[in-house]
């Protein structure tokens, strides 16, 4: 979403998105002409009139789970993106049974919270799991 | 899910969803700053409709016609900004 009209939206994905992605972008590219969505997301400059790359996971349920705002220079990481849409994938389908530690990704371990886990952390975590 | 809309001449918008009317002018102000908060992790996104463009077609979406399924939803400064 920006606050492009959706015929700008047609030029830019006809015109190079189109020779990035074969077939062209597949998901909606939506127009906040004004950026009165953005506002309401907080995602609007209102003395650049653009929006700020802000990315929000939202749930089957309508509830947001994460968010992350850049300012216009530095672009996202996908992956990272979809690491953390695993992770919520994982905790709703465990109904909050099982938490993702920090450096958690798929196969990675999971911790169990819980009156035992208390102070015992350490027995199940360490610190260079948290890294790649 | 999105629909397929007609497209005259007039530029297409679109806005949240059952937003409370605004009084005065000078009220606008703070009531953006209100706004603004709204985003809460672990509470409901704000619904919106938006006019849009997907796959040679012109459409119209509503968030929450997505309900029951994982939404990304990205902001982004323009068309062909570099990042």
């Amino acid at each position: 979403m920006s606050i492009d009209s959706m015929f700008v939206h047609k030029m830019w994905d006809d015109n190079e998105l189109s020779k990035m992605v074969e077939g062209g972008v597949p998901f909606p590219m939506l127009s906040d002409a004004g950026g009165k969505v953005g506002k309401v997301y907080g995602v609007y400059d209102e003395n650049a009139g653009v929006e700020a790359r802000g990315r929000f996971i939202i749930d089957p349920d309508g509830v947001v789970q994460g968010y992350e705002v850049l300012t216009p220079p530095v672009g996202r990481n996908v992956n990272e993106t979809f690491r953390q849409v695993q992770a919520f994938q994982l905790v709703r389908e465990t109904k909050g049974g099982e938490a993702t530690p920090s450096g958690w990704k798929p196969g990675k371990k999971t911790l169990k919270p819980g009156p035992d886990l208390v102070g015992n952390v350490w027995k199940e975590w360490t610190t260079d799991m948290a890294f790649d | 899910m999105a629909e397929e809309s007609a497209v005259g001449c007039a530029r297409p918008t679109g806005g949240p969803v059952g937003e409370e009317p605004q009084e005065a002018a000078s009220e606008k102000k703070e009531t953006i700053q209100e706004v603004r908060s709204m985003i809460v992790v672990g509470q409901k996104a704000p619904d919106f409709v938006a006019p849009g463009y997907q796959q040679g077609k012109f459409i119209n979406l509503k968030l929450s016609d997505y309900l029951g399924k994982w939404v990304l939803l990205c902001f982004y400064p323009g068309d062909f900004t570099f990042v």
